[in-house]
């Protein structure tokens, strides 16, 4: 019973960790006032990019290099559409998930022609994992063992960088200048814009971070979790990762919980998948996986607290003209 | 008061498409004065002070501050020039305290840590030296816009502010709070500091200013010293000639009474009731007015009384049809059926969809109605017919009823709504600041028009906030203070009289 | 505050004429990146859909799916609200459309299934696009996010569905019996005389979606609650000063949207596969959007944006087959280039148009 709880929990923090590091990436956007329905989008392209690079180079770096890059050129195409052209923030998410999803396929095709895969890669092309010190040692003293040589050691260096990316994001959010800033421009950009800061680039540094923690969740995903990229591998991630941070209410440490509980849940799903359970049967493993959506929209709904979005969150900002 | 010009605006112009918003603008402000630009709405104040604070730039023209000439790019460049603004809707982040709001902006390096506590002694200072408290730590949205204004120059003042800009602090105000606040310009000024106050409000400018300059139609059309002008002299200047809004009318004939109000109360979203316990009476054949500043539960009651807005309690009789709003039974759908028509306070936000072809904006509300099509469908022949005859009569220009309505200037769309409310022959109409925003010709048409709707034999239940208007349309006045009716007077009676009432003075004060 | 005015025919063709050549531009550049020649790749997709009568069949057959998808997403534009949930929305109308067949087909003809798979497909479409629409209009939800949780909801329901209770016995694949001929619409071939589309499945839905046009453009433009929709979407607190309650307009018309996007399912499961299988939806619902976008809210632009869909469809499965390289993927970064030039950045040519037209001297400076 322990051994399967450890192991439950265990694939839980590998399969939050791609949802942690896309909601904390919306985070930045959303808090300063952009939303961002283009998180899915934007991870698929840096697991293609990831995957790609990391296949050319051999280096899992590069890969993260170019996953980054290519998830902050996204994220700048929505930026020039919404904070520039003032365009509508949901169509130009809509437009930058197509576009990720068709060219991801359509390039890995026409360049590697494995059927919109890219080449597996190994070794220093992958993320491995990082075994803590004397976590053979401890490995059969009881409990301790368990939470420290499987929960805590042996997961990649993504993992680890996205749990702390929460502490991190919590810091920059309200410890320093920047973080102030941009709280404070999603809630009343006319406020930022007569103390003599600007919106727009205000607004740009904000997603140009989602773009560069979206890097990270999809390279994660292509190699750190997988050893090369899938056509469509994100399947939905980016929508549970936007459906937690509207759980969390869009606050750092909340996000990590939801996360937790949206990766927990899918940890279950994988596990009780055609197992019977006494007393009930098998359980559908669709209305576990559907819990996610559901429990949003009930938040949503207002049933349990209630999701106030960042107040300028939506519209572009257009100095009133009096 | 110096000699030294703190400010000096050498020929600035704007144009905001067809609109000249700013004309060839010459202004002097000396150092260490309060100096106030009166002019109605649309003017060109908010403009001319947007410039100065590098929202906007000027086509052409020369800033100098300080005697220097400068070039004042964006609102940080302003800042930098010592230039602090106190703009008209706060700009404040609610959920934030009053010293992250402070110091947003003016941090003082990239972490907050040292900064705050900086920040938070200099707030001290400032709060000591100007007599400005306010809590620190207290959040925006608990605070009473009278504090929150106090945070916005207390804003300005923290980023060293030497010129400090208004932009009408006091609408939003209770009159002690406006006390208050002048209180601290005056402090402001004796310490060296350059006031400008922009407002609407003449009384305001001869309680508190040095100089005045008057602005006219984008133009400054005089400056003045305060001590030797009248308010008769200002008034005249800012309307271009008598301010005495003549409307020829007889004399009232009240006949049944077309709409009672009993007991209405309003609480808004924030808990607050802003309308207390009102009752009133129109009659047919008269137009009572309701005087008050504005934000005194004038529009508010007006929108229940539409049945727009929820009401805690409260009823209305049209014209013997007795209404319970509190039941959140009856929408404007209803009333309107009842014989209520309703020109609203914000034509743009409420009586107009601009994006609509002025025929559509023609039936607004009363797209139901039979006569507009069979069914469920609508019959755009008899639609655009109907809009026609009310361009002819109500001279809308241009006369096209398939033009964009936001196409049309404000005094015309002014007359595409009140000719869709009048016409529809009401019993009783309700009308907010009829005249917001129009241009002359069109104010003096349009009174004529509600007068003409008395004379017909209804009932109008009119809120101003421009007594002028009041006093000419009405028969009867209601004074509403702190969302309750504070007394009733013949429009004849002393402006002075009136005002005091508006201001929360009782019945008996006032009269002294 | 007015915008700079243009002329009419600038605004409303000559600019999105701009933004989809700017989206076409830009796929090109996409086809050169790959190795392969636009110019040739353009021949052998118009070719592909329009050169032979097969062609132009699938071609409408895909264009069907994008009508009703389209019309769905447009006439909740008009009421200012944006319904991503079509994707949902239509997979549960095939669930309507299936279970009308399955109960019907062996004993009546094709004509008596058929109002009742209408129906079918139409309230289950509604039915999933009402809970969105009341969380909004009651609790302030907004509906972008709820209709996109919708979508995945309804996959997982589908799933179950499918798998547990409506597949064949004794079968493991997750699709429902075949429908017999009281189940199976007729080829718009058999019905319209003198056409021959080969093999491809266009059917009876095609004349179906363009009747489905023709009421959207009656009931948004020539109706009273046509007009309260639009002006609730323009001004919601004019709608309210006007007697116009946002709680109907937005539930009855994200009841249409999601009955409209529901429809979609009578072509592709009654007109097509002729069973309900999984995923059948295929994202067709998604295209709406650009459809939608494109022909700017108006069924006659969504007739032809929704055909200009079809012939990327089409073309782009002949153009997978000559070109190897350019694989069907190819008209998903197209239908996301016309999101984006069409949807997101619709203004972008606007500036530079007004310069141009000369129609204003000065603009308000942008924001700086």
């Amino acid at each position: 019973m322990f051994e399967t709880l450890i192991f439950v929990l265990d694939s839980t923090a590998r399969l939050s960790t791609p949802l942690l590091l896309a909601a904390l990436a919306g985070l930045y956007s959303e808090r300063s006032g952009i939303f961002d329905i283009g998180l899915e989008g934007k991870m698929l392209g840096a697991a293609f990019a990831a995957g790609a690079a990391a296949a050319v180079s051999g280096s899992a770096w590069i890969g993260l290099g170019a996953g980054i890059l290519v998830s902050v050129a996204l994220a700048l195409v929505h930026g020039f559409a919404c904070i520039t052209n003032r365009g509508n923030q949901i169509v130009s998410g809509v437009a930058i998930n197509f576009l990720a999803m068709g060219l991801t396929a359509l390039l890995g095709q026409a360049w590697f022609g494995q059927g919109g895969r890219t080449p597996a890669v190994s070794g220093d092309g992958r993320f491995g994992d990082v075994t803590w010190p004397f976590a053979a040692e401890l490995r059969d003293v009881p409990v301790i063992g368990g939470l420290y040589s499987e929960l805590l050691s042996g997961h990649n260096l993504l993992v680890y960088a996205a749990f702390l990316a929460v502490p991190f994001s919590w810091w920059v959010l309200y410890r320093t200048r920047f973080g102030l800033r941009l709280r404070a421009v999603g809630e009343n950009p006319g406020a930022v814009d007569t103390a003599g800061i600007s919106v727009t680039w205000l607004r740009y540094r904000a997603v140009i971070c989602t773009g560069i923690l979206c890097g990270f969740a999809g390279t994660y995903l292509s190699i750190g979790q997988s050893a090369s990229f899938i056509a469509n591998m994100t399947a939905g991630k980016g929508f549970i990762a936007l459906a937690a941070l509207i759980f969390a209410k869009w606050k750092p440490v909340p996000v990590m919980f939801a996360c937790l509980l949206f990766g927990f849940l899918d940890a279950v799903a994988i596990r009780l998948q055609g197992q019977q359970v006494p007393g009930i049967g098998e359980v559908p493993v669709q209305a576990i996986q559907a819990l996610p959506y559901i429990l949003t929209v009930i938040l949503l709904a207002g049933f349990i607290g209630k999701a106030v979005p960042p107040r300028a969150g939506g519209t572009a900002y257009v100095k009133e003209r009096s | 008061m110096s000699d030294q010009l703190a400010i000096e605006l050498v020929g600035v112009d704007k144009r905001f498409g067809q609109v000249h918003a700013n004309k060839d603008i010459h202004l002097k402000v000396r150092k260490g004065s309060i100096h106030g630009i009166v002019g109605e709405n649309g003017a060109g104040k908010s403009t001319l002070m947007s410039i100065l604070y590098g929202f906007y730039h000027a086509d052409s023209g020369e800033i100098r501050v300080d005697g220097k000439q400068v070039s004042i790019s964006s609102s940080q460049a302003a800042i930098a020039l010592g230039i602090g603004m106190v703009h008209q809707h706060f700009m404040l982040v609610e959920n934030f305290t009053v010293l992250e709001n402070i110091i947003l902006g003016a941090e003082g390096g990239a972490l907050l840590a040292g900064g705050v506590s900086k920040a938070r002694a200099e707030l001290k200072r400032l709060a000591d030296d100007y007599d400005l408290k306010v809590d620190p730590d207290a959040l925006i949205e608990d605070l009473p816009v009278g504090l929150q204004q106090r945070v916005e120059i207390l804003k300005a003042l923290f980023r060293s502010a030497d010129i400090l800009i208004l932009d009408e602090p006091t609408g939003v105000l209770t009159p002690a709070e406006a006390d208050h606040l002048f209180r601290i310009l005056r402090v402001l000024r004796d310490e060296g500091k350059t006031v400008l106050l922009i407002t609407h409000k003449l009384r305001e400018i001869m309680a508190v200013t040095d100089e005045v300059s008057v602005m006219r139609r984008g133009e400054i059309v005089a400056t003045r010293q305060t001590s030797k002008t009248s308010m008769g002299e200002l008034a005249e200047l800012m309307v271009g000639r008598r301010v005495l809004l003549e409307v020829e009318k007889g004399p009232a004939e009240p006949g049944r009474p077309v709409l009672t109000v009993e007991n209405l109360t309003v609480r808004d979203t924030r808990g607050v009731d802003v309308v207390r316990n009102v009752s009133l009476e129109v009659r047919a054949g008269e137009i009572v007015g309701i005087a008050g500043v504005s934000g005194n539960g004038q529009s508010e009651l007006l929108e229940a009384i539409a049945g727009i807005r929820a009401v805690t309690s409260g009823t209305v009789t049209v014209d013997g049809t007795r209404v319970d709003l509190s039941r959140g039974t009856k929408d404007p759908a209803d009333m309107r059926e009842l014989g209520l028509a309703h020109v609203p306070e914000d034509r743009h936000r409420m009586g107009l969809v601009t994006r609509f072809p002025e025929c559509e904006n023609a039936i607004l509300g009363y797209h139901r109605d039979p006569a507009y099509g069979r069914g469920p469908f609508l019959d755009f022949d008899r639609i655009r017919t109907a809009a026609k005859v009310e361009i002819e009569k109500y001279d809308i220009r241009p006369a096209d009823c398939m033009l964009k309505t936001a196409n049309f200037s404000g005094g015309n769309q002014q007359k595409i709504v009140l000719a869709r409310e009048i016409e529809r022959d009401p019993v009783i109409l309700l009308v907010g600041q009829p005249t917001r925003g129009v241009d002359i010709g069109a104010i003096e048409f349009i009174h004529k028009r509600i007068v003409a709707l008395r004379d017909a034999g209804k009932g109008v239940l009119l809120v101003s906030v421009e007594l002028d208007e009041i006093r000419a349309l009405a028969d009867r006045v209601l004074v509403m203070f702190d969302g309750q009716v504070v007394g009733e007077r013949a429009p004849e009676t002393a402006e002075s009289e009136l005002g005091l009432l508006m201001a929360g003075a009782s019945g008996q004060e006032a009269a002294e | 505050m007015t915008a700079g005015q243009l002329p009419r025919w600038v605004d409303y063709g000559l600019m999105p004429a701009l933004n989809v050549a700017a989206a076409f531009l830009v796929s090109g550049l996409v086809v050169l990146l790959i190795g392969e020649n636009p110019v040739e790749a353009v021949k052998v997709l118009v070719w592909g859909s329009l050169g032979w009568n097969e062609g132009i069949g699938f071609t409408l057959f895909y264009a069907t799916n994008f009508i009703f998808t389209g019309l769905a997403v447009a006439i909740a534009f008009h009421a200012g609200l944006f319904n991503i949930g079509g994707e949902g929305q239509a997979y549960l109308g095939g669930l309507g459309v299936a279970l009308a067949c399955l109960a019907l087909d062996r004993y009546v003809p094709w004509w008596v299934t058929l109002p009742v798979a209408v129906l079918g497909a139409a309230a289950f479409g509604a039915a999933w696009a009402f809970i969105p629409a009341l969380l909004q209009a009651k609790r302030g939800s907004h509906v972008v996010i709820t209709t996109i949780m919708f979508n995945f909801i309804a996959a997982s329901m589908m799933v179950y569905l499918l798998v547990n209770l409506l597949s064949k016995r004794g079968s493991m694949q997750p699709e429902t019996r075949t429908f017999e001929s009281g189940g199976r619409l007729p080829l718009l071939q058999d019905v319209l005389p003198g056409t021959d589309f080969g093999s491809a499945p266009v059917n009876l839905s095609f004349l179906l979606a363009l009747a489905a046009c023709l009421l959207v453009w009656v009931v948004v433009w020539r109706t009273r609650l046509g007009y309260e929709i639009r002006t609730f979407g323009a001004n919601p607190v004019a709608a309210v000063y006007a007697g116009i309650s946002p709680l109907r307009i937005t539930v009855v018309t994200m009841l249409m949207s999601g009955g409209l996007a529901g429809m979609m399912a009578i072509n592709e499961i009654m007109g097509s596969q002729h069973r309900l299988l999984i995923e059948f939806v295929a994202g067709y619902g998604f295209v709406g959007i650009a459809v939608a976008l494109m022909g700017r809210a108006h069924p006659i632009g969504i007739v032809f944006a929704a055909i200009l869909f079809g012939m990327l469809y089409q073309g782009g499965a002949e153009l997978a087959f000559e070109m190897p390289t350019i694989t069907r993927d190819m008209i998903v970064v197209i239908q996301g280039l016309v999101i984006l030039f069409a949807g997101a950045l619709e203004h972008m040519f606007r500036p530079v148009l007004l310069r141009i037209f000369g129609v204003l001297a000065a603009r308000p400076a942008p924001v700086a």
